[in-house]
């Protein structure tokens, strides 16, 4: 407060600005979480959803669509967006790169493709093993596949800890077009059920959530919403550069694994949760180094609100705007995301090349 | 100390140093001078541990390729021949980068000062000059090493061209930065191309041609008209400033 009050003290410092964006983002996720329980086809309002929650109790109708619809939907938006959001802004620390996301470069595509193979072939697996994995088998099958396409993807386009922003989107794209080529392939050798599986994931939706998808992608995406913070000192030495951020004594190379480990596993299991949802991970951070700045200590928590803030909020917009029917999501956050991420684009032309 | 001994750098397959050896002090500032492409960087490179080394090279007595990156960051700070910011930090924020070894705000502020940025804290480094830039990066390094000596033992400033973006005053300001942290008894390395700045201001020039060492020693000894001549390929006359007592190159004219 007294660094507030005194301009001169507080010049050059945004963390007090950070720090109430913050604030308001918690009041917004409580905000977005209640209008979205009390939003859909089956009109249970607002002020029946608070008695609700208060055990003040309801008709055995409502409570399923409460309990077994509404809030396994919020939790696994909010979940998802989160997941979406932090892994947009640690593989821009990465790569160094505002335009780097994973749904964008690729990574999405192999975590999908990671997915459709746990789906088709995950029958081929001693019977055993599959029950031993069990639902768990597709979202790490997920990660998997998110990993080697971030690897591949920082092998190809990263020379010396410098990214160049062409490579790494033209050697996306053709990631993105091998890992759907595949893809292709698996569906076309899929059996009735899988499909049906298949096209039930594919959709970009958290229409299909419930406790056990949730319960499933949780181990994947907790452990990096709550440990990506420690990487944020590291990630603020590595904007100056890797030769620079050692000679602040940040280990790179560990850091750098362990960043491209996380932005695998975010991504994977919100694909493997909710198929391909876009340009979250690239809107939601750079929304926020425009209101509070790059300091990933920072980022990374309000990325994590504001990722399922907004897709919450692009889930209500996806059910509601053409009621009865349901939108799939990925179309609202790519109408939303598409024109940021061009918008990004042409600001930095004007900074001489990419 | 800072102890280098047959010093061999080799990239993309091709031997860049041979056989450097060379000694630097705690409480002095050794000029690391050459033409193009002789080799200075990758020289400092090796000392600072960025780049694989044969033969050896320590730090107050610690091998530097043996160190881990955390403990070298306590004992030098390095200052590189260029700096590019992937993301719109402030001033400041930059500058707070460099309190890893302890040190708060104040001292952040305190290192704009030093450098005559302390106006500069809220502006976004992206829209600064070029050489205001520059001293922002020095700024973080003084931060990182605020007290040329610790209980450790003495620190190390390793700066590859400070001065190539400064005009006139910028220079000097920042030379006599670096000449007061060696008077305080920490070390430092500096790469430069001006040599009278380097003979005004150095204890010891280290002269490299073609990836070995020429010369080292005191300017006088070191920026000779033979060495000169081998080294940059042109005719220079060392005269010597009468005050002082110390080297000053004139070009020959090209004419005639
Ligand atoms: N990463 C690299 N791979 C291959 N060769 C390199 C590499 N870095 C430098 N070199 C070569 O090593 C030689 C010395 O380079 P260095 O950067 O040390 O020169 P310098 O003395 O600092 O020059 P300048 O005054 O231009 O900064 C050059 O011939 C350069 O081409
Ligand atoms: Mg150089």
């Amino acid at each position: 407060m007294v660094a507030l009050a005194n301009p001169a003290l507080s010049q050059g410092d945004r963390s007090s600005r950070a720090l109430l964006v913050f604030r308001l983002l918690l009041v917004l996720v409580v905000t977005v979480s209640l209008l979205s329980l009390g939003t859909g086809a089956a009109g249970v309002p607002l002020w029946q959803v608070a008695q609700d929650l208060t055990g003040e109790g309801l008709s055995a109708r409502d409570r399923v669509i409460l309990m077994d619809i509404r809030l396994p939907r919020l939790a696994m938006g909010l979940a998802v967006g989160a997941a979406l959001a932090v892994s947009g802004a640690l593989m821009q620390g990465l790569f160094r790169n505002p335009l780097a996301d994973p749904g964008i470069v690729g990574v999405g595509a192999g975590a999908g493709l990671g997915a459709v193979t746990a789906i088709v072939l995950g029958g081929l697996l001693p019977a055993g093993l599959s029950t031993l994995v069990g639902l768990h088998l597709v979202p790490f099958a997920a990660f998997l596949g998110g990993w080697a396409a971030t690897l591949l993807l920082y092998r190809i386009a990263t020379r010396g800890g410098q990214t160049s922003v062409a490579t790494l989107l033209l050697a996306g794209i053709a990631l993105g077009a091998m890992a759907g080529a595949l893809t292709g392939v698996l569906v076309y050798l899929a059996d009735d059920t899988q499909l049906r599986n298949l096209t039930f994931w594919g959709m970009g939706s958290v229409a299909g959530a419930s406790w056990s998808k949730i319960g499933v992608g949780l181990p994947l995406i907790l452990p990096v919403l709550l440990l990506s913070p420690l990487l944020a000192r590291a990630l603020n030495a590595l904007s100056l550069g890797e030769a620079q951020a050692s000679h602040l004594g940040v280990e790179v190379q560990r850091v750098k694994r362990i960043a491209v480990l996380a932005v695998a596993a975010a991504a994977g299991a919100a694909v493997a949760m909710a198929g391909g949802i876009g340009f979250i991970g690239i809107v939601v951070p750079h929304l926020l180094r425009l209101a509070t700045g790059p300091d990933h200590r920072w980022l990374l928590p309000n990325a994590a609100l504001l990722g399922g803030v907004l897709l919450v909020g692009a889930d209500m917009i996806a059910r509601t705007i053409v009621a009865p029917a349901e939108l799939p999501i990925g179309i609202v956050t790519a109408l939303i995301g598409a024109p940021v991420f061009l918008w990004i684009l042409l600001q930095r032309r004007g900074f001489g090349g990419l | 100390m800072l102890l280098a001994e047959n010093l061999t750098v080799s990239l993309a397959r091709r031997e860049i140093l041979r056989g450097v050896s060379l000694c630097c002090l705690p409480g002095t500032l050794t000029a690391i001078v050459g033409p193009n492409g002789s080799g200075k960087t990758t020289l400092l490179r090796a000392l600072t541990g960025d780049l694989p080394y044969g033969g050896s090279a320590s730090l107050n007595g610690h091998e530097i390729r043996d160190t881990p990156a955390p403990q070298l960051a306590a004992r030098r700070g390095v200052l590189a021949q260029s700096t590019q910011l992937a993301f719109p930090f402030t001033v400041l924020e930059v500058v707070r980068l460099g309190l890893v070894n302890g040190g708060d705000e104040t001292r952040a502020r305190q290192a704009l000062a030093e450098v005559g940025l302390a106006g500069f804290a809220g502006q976004l480094v992206q829209d600064l000059s070029g050489g205001e830039q520059a001293r922002v990066q020095l700024a973080r390094v003084l931060a990182q090493i605020w007290e040329p000596v610790s209980p450790a033992g003495p620190r190390w400033l390793f700066l590859d061209e400070p001065v190539a973006a400064l005009d006139i005053g910028q220079q000097l300001a920042v030379m006599r930065l670096a000449r007061r942290f060696a008077d305080a008894g920490g070390g430092v390395v500096a790469v430069m191309h001006d040599l009278n700045l380097s003979a005004m201001f150095a204890d010891r020039v280290a002269l490299i041609h073609g990836g070995r060492l020429l010369a080292h020693g005191r300017a006088a000894e070191v920026l000779t008209d033979r060495h000169l001549e081998t080294a940059y390929c042109c005719a220079l006359r060392v005269n010597t400033v009468p005050m002082g007592n110390c080297p000053w190159l004139v070009p020959q004219a090209v004419a005639g």
